[in-house]
Parts: C-alpha cells; sequence; structure tokens
C-alpha cells in the first residue's frame, strides 16, 4: 500500500494567481469607528430574509435582536451599535436587488457596551440547543458564502459526520481576514470547534490551512487545547484550494460525489472566522454584531484588517480608509470570486470578507476576445476536470441541456480557473452562471408541468 | 469624494495575461531562427518563398474578413505563422506565383472557410501544401541544393516562372535524404541533418534550430510538449525496431527523426492548438498515430516524404478523439459517454 500512501495531499489542477497578500497579513486586526448611520438589509445570507422586530423611532442597544429568523434557513439579526432606529425601508444590496432595511442611528455618546443574551453553556447543552444557539447568534458562512451555519450543520437522518473541517485556507488573492483571525483569535476557534464537535458528532477536527500561512498553522498546533482532538493540516498553496470539495480531497482524499454535500462522505466544513464566532458568542448568548474586512487592493491608502460593524456603508468605509483617485471597480470578497459593486450605499454585510479597490490601470483588459483555440488552458486549470473549451463552445449554441447531461454543467462550482487562464480572454465562467441558471429555470417549470 | 462612476464586470477580475495575441507572436519568434537559417543556406529564392507565403496569408485573411462585413483578424498573427509554416515546407526554388496560390488557399480552404481562427479542422498551413503537392507535383519535389555560392546575388531559376507556367527544370538539383534513400538506399548522416548542412524544403533542414524554437515556447508554456514527445518518441520506437531487425531495408531511426519535415511537422505543425485534441492522453494518442503514419508512409508509401499526410489524417480524427477521451469529472464514478 506505500504506493497508495505517496498521493499528493491536494486536488487536480487549478491555478496560481499572484497572491498580494503580503501587503495586509501583517497588519492586526483593528477596530474601525462606527459610522454615524448605519444600514442593515434583512436579506444578507441565503434564505429567507429576516423578520423587523423593532419600529421606527425606537431606541435599541448593541446587541439587542432587531429582525427575527424569517424560517428555519433564515437568521435573526442584532444591532451591532446602541441608538435609534430612524427609518425602516428598502435598501440596496449587492445583487442589484432591494431589501427591506433598518436604518440605524448611533449614539452620539453610547459607551457602545453589548448587550448579553442566554449563555449556551457547553457542558450542559445538547447538540440541539447549540444549533439553536448558533442561529439565535444570526451566524452564517463567514467566508463568503454566507449559508446559515446552523443548516449546514444539522447531520441529516440516517447520516454521520467523522470529520469536523475547519477550513482556513483563504485561497483568494488579496485577502487575509482568516489569517489573521487565525493568528489572534486561536482561543475563540476551539472554543468554538468544541461547541463544533457537540453539535455535529463528529469524532475529530481537522484545521485546514495554505502553505502561505505557516506561522497560523504553527501558532494553532501549539495551542490546541490538551486532550482535543483536533489536528491541523497544511496542504498547497493553490487555487481554488478553499473551496470545500477541494479541501475534502486535498485533507482526506475523499470525492464529494457529483451533486452531493459534504456530509455524503461524512465530512462537516466550517470557515474558520465563522468557528471564531461561535466560540465567541455562544458562551454569552450574544449574536453577530461585527466582522474582520480586509480592505485592500492598489486603491486604497489604508490598507488593513478591520473589524467593523455589520451594516456599516461601504461609502463610509472607503471614506475612511481613503481610496486613490483613480477608483474603476470595487469588489466585495476576492477577486477571483468576489463581486463588483455598482453602488457604495450597499453595506457592509455578514458574508463580507473583503473589499478590494482597483484603479484603472489594475482591471483586466478584456476588449478583446478571441475565438477559442483550443489551448487546453481552461482544461489543465478546472479543478473538477471538466471541458471548460467545450461547454463554452455549447453555450455560445445555447446547447444547455447538452451542457448539462452530457458535460457535467451543474458540477461547476464557479471558481473562475477557466476563465482567469484563457488566452482568448472567453468569460467561460460567466456563459456558465448564465446556463447554469437556464438549466434550473428549464428544471423546475418541467417540474411545475 | 467618490462621486466617480464605477465599473462593474463579472468574476474573476484578473487574468494570467498570456493572450492569444502573445501566443502566436511567440509562435512567430520561434519560427524566425529557422527561417533567417533558410534564408542563410538557400539565399534569396528562399527568402522570395517565404514572403510570398507570408503576404499571401495576411493579404487572403485581411480581404475575406473585408468582403464578409467582417472586422480584418490579421493582428492575432495566425496567418503570419501559416504563411511562414507554409513556406517553411516548400523546395527554396518554388516559384513565387505557385507560393503565392498555396498561401492564398491555406487561409481560404485550410481556415475561412471553417470560421477563422479556432474553427480549422485541419492545419491551415498543410492544406495549402497539400493543394500545391496535387497540382504542381514536378515542381514541389525538384530541390536546389543548400550553400550555393551565388545565393545571395541570383534568384534560382524557376523563383520567377511566369505565372500559370510550369517552371522550366533548374539546371542544377539536389536529392533530399529521403528521396535519396527512399530510390537509392543512401543513408545521410544524422549529423549533418541535425546541423541542417543538406538538401530539402526551405525550413525542414535545420532540425536543432526547429528544436530550439520548440524548447522555447514549450518553456513559456505555449506549446503541449506531449504532442512532439508523443510523435518523435513513435518514430524513433518504430524506426528503431524495424532497423534492428533488417538493417539493410530499413533506415536507422536517428535518420528518420532527422530527415525530411518531421522536425518542423512534429513541433510546429502537428501542434497546432485548433486542429489538435485537448486532454492530455488524448494529445499522447493523437501524437502516437501522426508518428505510426509518418513510419508507415516512409516505408511503405509511394511517397519519400509522409509527414503532412500523416497530421492531416490525425487533425481529422482528433475532433473523434476528443469525443472519446473524456476525464473522469470529479465526484463522478465514469465519464459520460458522448454521442
Amino acid at each position: 500500500m506505500g504506493l497508495l500512501n505517496f498521493r499528493k495531499s491536494t486536488f487536480k489542477h487549478g491555478v496560481h494567481p499572484p497572491e498580494h497578500k503580503e501587503e495586509t497579513n501583517g497588519l492586526p486586526i483593528r477596530q474601525f469607528p462606527f459610522a454615524p448611520l448605519i444600514i442593515l438589509p434583512m436579506a444578507q445570507h441565503i434564505g429567507a430574509p429576516s423578520q423587523i422586530v423593532v419600529r421606527e423611532g425606537q431606541e435599541v442597544v448593541r446587541g439587542q435582536l432587531l429582525a427575527k429568523a424569517g424560517g428555519y434557513v433564515s437568521v435573526p439579526l442584532h444591532a451591532p451599535i446602541s441608538g435609534t432606529v430612524r427609518k425602516i425601508a428598502n435598501v440596496p444590496t449587492i445583487s442589484g436587488k432591494m431589501s427591506l432595511g433598518i436604518f440605524l442611528e448611533a449614539f452620539p455618546a453610547s459607551s457602545q457596551e453589548v448587550m448579553d443574551g442566554t449563555p449556551i453553556d457547553l457542558e450542559t447543552a445538547t447538540a440541539e440547543e447549540i444549533l439553536k444557539g448558533i442561529q439565535d447568534a444570526g451566524i452564517v458562512g463567514l467566508g463568503g458564502a454566507a449559508f446559515p451555519t446552523h443548516v449546514k450543520l444539522k447531520v441529516p437522518e440516517g447520516k454521520k459526520c467523522d470529520v469536523l473541517m475547519i477550513n482556513g485556507i483563504e485561497c483568494e488573492p488579496y485577502l487575509t481576514t482568516d489569517h489573521r483571525v487565525m493568528l489572534e483569535q486561536a482561543e475563540d476557534i476551539f472554543v468554538g470547534i468544541r461547541y463544533l464537535l457537540k453539535a455535529t458528532g463528529a469524532e475529530r477536527a481537522i484545521i485546514g490551512i495554505e502553505a502561505n500561512k505557516q506561522d497560523a498553522a504553527g501558532l494553532l498546533e501549539s495551542k490546541i487545547p490538551e486532550g482535543d482532538p483536533v489536528t491541523v493540516k497544511v496542504v498547497p498553496v493553490k487555487y481554488p484550494q478553499g473551496s470545500e470539495k477541494m479541501l475534502i480531497t486535498s485533507v482526506l482524499g475523499r470525492e464529494v460525489p457529483s451533486g452531493g454535500l459534504p456530509i455524503d462522505v461524512n465530512v462537516v466544513v466550517v470557515n474558520v472566522a465563522t468557528t471564531a464566532e461561535i466560540g465567541r458568542l455562544l458562551p454569552h448568548g450574544r449574536g453577530i454584531q461585527e466582522r474582520v474586512v480586509t480592505i485592500t487592493g492598489p486603491g486604497v491608502k489604508k490598507k488593513g484588517n478591520y473589524l467593523i460593524p455589520i451594516g456599516t456603508p461601504l461609502r463610509y468605509v472607503l471614506d475612511q480608509v481613503g481610496v486613490d483617485e483613480q477608483v474603476s471597480e470595487v469588489y466585495m470578497g476576492g477577486p477571483m470570486m468576489g463581486v463588483a459593486v455598482s453602488n457604495l450605499d450597499i453595506s457592509i454585510v455578514k458574508g463580507t470578507s473583503g473589499i478590494v479597490v482597483f484603479t484603472d490601470k489594475d482591471v483586466k483588459k478584456t476588449e478583446k476576445v478571441y475565438p477559442c483555440i483550443k489551448c487546453g488552458a481552461c482544461v489543465d486549470a478546472c479543478p473538477i476536470s471538466l471541458n471548460p473549451s467545450k461547454l463554452g463552445i455549447l453555450a455560445k449554441f445555447e446547447a444547455y441541456e447538452r451542457m448539462a447531461e452530457e458535460f457535467n454543467l451543474m458540477d461547476c462550482f464557479e471558481c473562475g480557473s477557466c476563465s482567469y487562464v484563457c488566452p482568448s480572454h472567453i468569460p467561460l465562467v460567466q456563459y456558465f452562471r448564465l446556463s447554469k441558471s437556464i438549466v434550473r429555470k428549464r428544471n423546475t417549470t418541467k417540474q411545475a408541468t | 469624494m467618490l462621486n466617480k462612476t464605477l465599473n462593474i464586470s463579472t468574476s474573476p477580475h484578473i487574468v494570467k495575461g498570456i493572450g492569444t495575441d502573445d501566443i502566436m507572436q511567440n509562435v512567430v519568434w520561434a519560427l524566425l531562427p529557422t527561417a533567417i537559417f533558410a534564408v542563410y543556406s538557400f539565399g534569396l529564392s528562399a527568402l522570395m518563398v517565404l514572403i510570398a507565403t507570408t503576404a499571401a496569408c495576411v493579404l487572403t485573411e485581411h480581404y475575406l474578413c473585408k468582403f464578409s462585413g467582417k472586422e480584418s483578424t490579421i493582428s492575432d498573427w495566425s496567418a503570419v505563422i501559416t504563411g511562414l509554416l507554409l513556406g517553411l515546407t516548400l523546395p527554396p526554388n518554388f516559384p513565387v506565383w505557385m507560393a503565392f496560390i498555396g498561401g492564398v488557399i491555406a487561409i481560404a480552404l485550410g481556415k475561412f472557410i471553417f470560421g477563422g481562427l479556432g474553427y480549422n479542422v485541419f492545419n491551415p498551413a498543410l492544406v495549402g501544401r497539400a493543394v500545391l503537392q496535387a497540382a504542381f507535383p514536378v515542381a514541389i519535389t525538384t530541390w536546389y541544393p543548400a550553400f550555393l555560392d551565388n545565393r545571395f546575388s541570383s534568384f534560382s531559376v524557376s523563383t520567377f516562372t511566369a505565372p500559370f507556367m510550369e517552371p522550366t527544370v533548374d539546371a542544377i538539383t539536389g536529392a533530399t535524404p529521403l528521396s535519396a534513400f527512399k530510390f537509392d538506399h543512401v543513408v545521410t548522416p544524422a549529423y549533418d541533418l541535425a546541423l541542417g548542412l543538406i538538401t530539402g524544403s526551405t525550413g525542414e533542414t535545420c532540425a536543432v534550430l526547429i528544436l530550439l524554437g520548440g524548447i522555447y515556447l514549450i518553456a513559456r508554456n505555449m506549446m503541449n510538449w506531449r504532442i512532439p514527445v508523443a510523435i518523435l518518441v513513435t518514430v524513433y520506437v518504430l524506426s528503431g525496431i524495424l532497423h534492428w531487425v533488417d538493417g539493410q531495408a530499413y533506415p536507422p531511426p536517428l535518420f528518420m527523426l532527422f530527415s525530411g519535415g518531421l522536425m518542423l511537422g512534429a513541433l510546429f505543425m502537428a501542434t497546432d492548438m485548433v486542429a489538435s485534441p485537448i486532454t492530455p492522453l488524448g494529445v499522447v494518442i493523437y501524437g502516437f498515430i501522426i508518428g505510426l503514419l509518418v513510419v508507415v508512409i516512409r516505408i511503405w508509401g509511394g511517397l519519400p516524404e509522409g509527414v503532412m499526410y500523416a497530421i492531416l489524417l490525425a487533425n481529422a480524427i482528433s475532433p473523434h478523439i476528443d469525443n472519446l477521451i473524456r476525464p473522469r469529472v470529479y465526484g463522478t464514478t465514469k465519464s459520460v459517454k458522448g454521442s
């Protein structure tokens, strides 16, 4: 069996974009100033929007419940600052859709002390109570997906979770949020892991870290509490190592089946910053009020990792850090999968892991799209071994069914590696996003009829 | 601040940076040493052939685009490659008017009717050459010796043959190593072959320079190294076995590697990205087929050289290779069978 153990511990293919992490990875997390007015959209996670429980004019204390969960796949929202509810109205979100939101005006001279709720005791709480506590704390995946964490942690009937995977990969270029969290919040992470182990019933936890964060890996390894079933695993630097499926393959050699979830191979994956948040909030019964955001990119003057209250308007954030005159594009998230912002009046939400600002000269030049020359660069890049070249041609011919049935379109998780390497600058992943949504729409209409 | 209107674009917001035009330009740079050596060894006649084919390709592409109401695509440099490659496969004393027609055909029939760059089924330069071989069988097999003393002062007699006229046969002609072996059973030493001290097509003589150009492109990740390796290994092994079985009847493997158009074909023609398969395994199969066909045609076929037909045939089956060879997709148990 010696040969089999020789397997290199990483997934197939992938790309190596320039990291640009050294610009912020040495900068400690700093508290960001409180904006005079914060704006909280109700739809900042995947699932049903939160339901507002306060009224206009009401005074609220930091940590107080502002909105309750709108269903099972939903989370509540807490006041990030003490202040007055000025207005309840539709607010813009990153997707371009409007969402009901709360305008909260800060008390100018408030101490901003946090209100505690009902603590979840690690020793006595059941798995169900922990999951409820996580939902009540308003916790969603802080890595960017913003999927309600308690839903992800719920192991379905008949399935078993043996490994809890803590995702500290952070493979997106520029972002250093998780890196700083691992360096500065190790205690919270280990408390969080205890809650998570109990909630999932997993036997052990593995913290996966990319090799460009050796300091974080070393620190966490040295701080593992005596007797806790936790190990740290360093994996090669390669995008998209931080994708759940790729991480599971790299660390455990298991492959999540097509169309399946990590739990199908007995794994639950949780982002490391989410884990730290759970470890910090649950013992006090608090709700999430702020998060760490890396603000970086060539167009930012005061780059850094900031602890920013949820709902802080992006315009205020950029005013505080200073932005280059030649600003061209602003991204929420990293440059590989992040979304370009069209409106600065949106807010920092729970899923905002980074803000990257590009100036005119940093923006990719894509005026000229050449035909596909079948060079195969995308085939060598696709982490799940799709044929993006073929899929791209089929997309042009609108052969969406064939893409899905014959060429595994629906397995694409839109990491963007194909577009990144394409010498003809074909917006492949954009084709696939559209194709996938068309296939999904057609499937639902088919089911309806 | 920030009154400026923001631009938006879809992710990823960064790109690797190597463009299709960069790749094409680099292929041209990689071919230049071979072209310069061709002019050095064959003189002005070879220069005229290269100019005629390149000009024909670029002009044809430009005007076909214009006539069909599209933007000219010559800025992607691919027409220049086709022109250079075609010129390099022709005899140095090839009549200029014929070379020009070859260039027109290469672009028009080899590339444009399929839809232009990215859609050609065959390597366009080889389509041009195949048509020339069928149309002008004598001119394309009349070889001109290298290193003539007057090569920089005068052209070969046939270079400026009047359009639509067959060239008068040159007083001085040479035999290529392959025809020498095929018809007279003479083996040219591999050393002369590698350095290009021989008679042959304009750019097929100096194997070392062709290899250097290929290595440059491979190092820059602009050429799929598996293709030339698969072809050359196949030819070497197969001809090695044959030579071992009967050293008199079959040429030595090094002779097979360095003679004729094999080097140029394996490195610069078979590697046409558009006309070759896309997966690593597919590419190896494709290379093996080319190598096999080259040996079969050279040894048992009626022609002394078989690289052109070998590559064209392999181009034709390359879409089928892609259809059959599909890597297993992550999370699936088997690759989905194609229709």
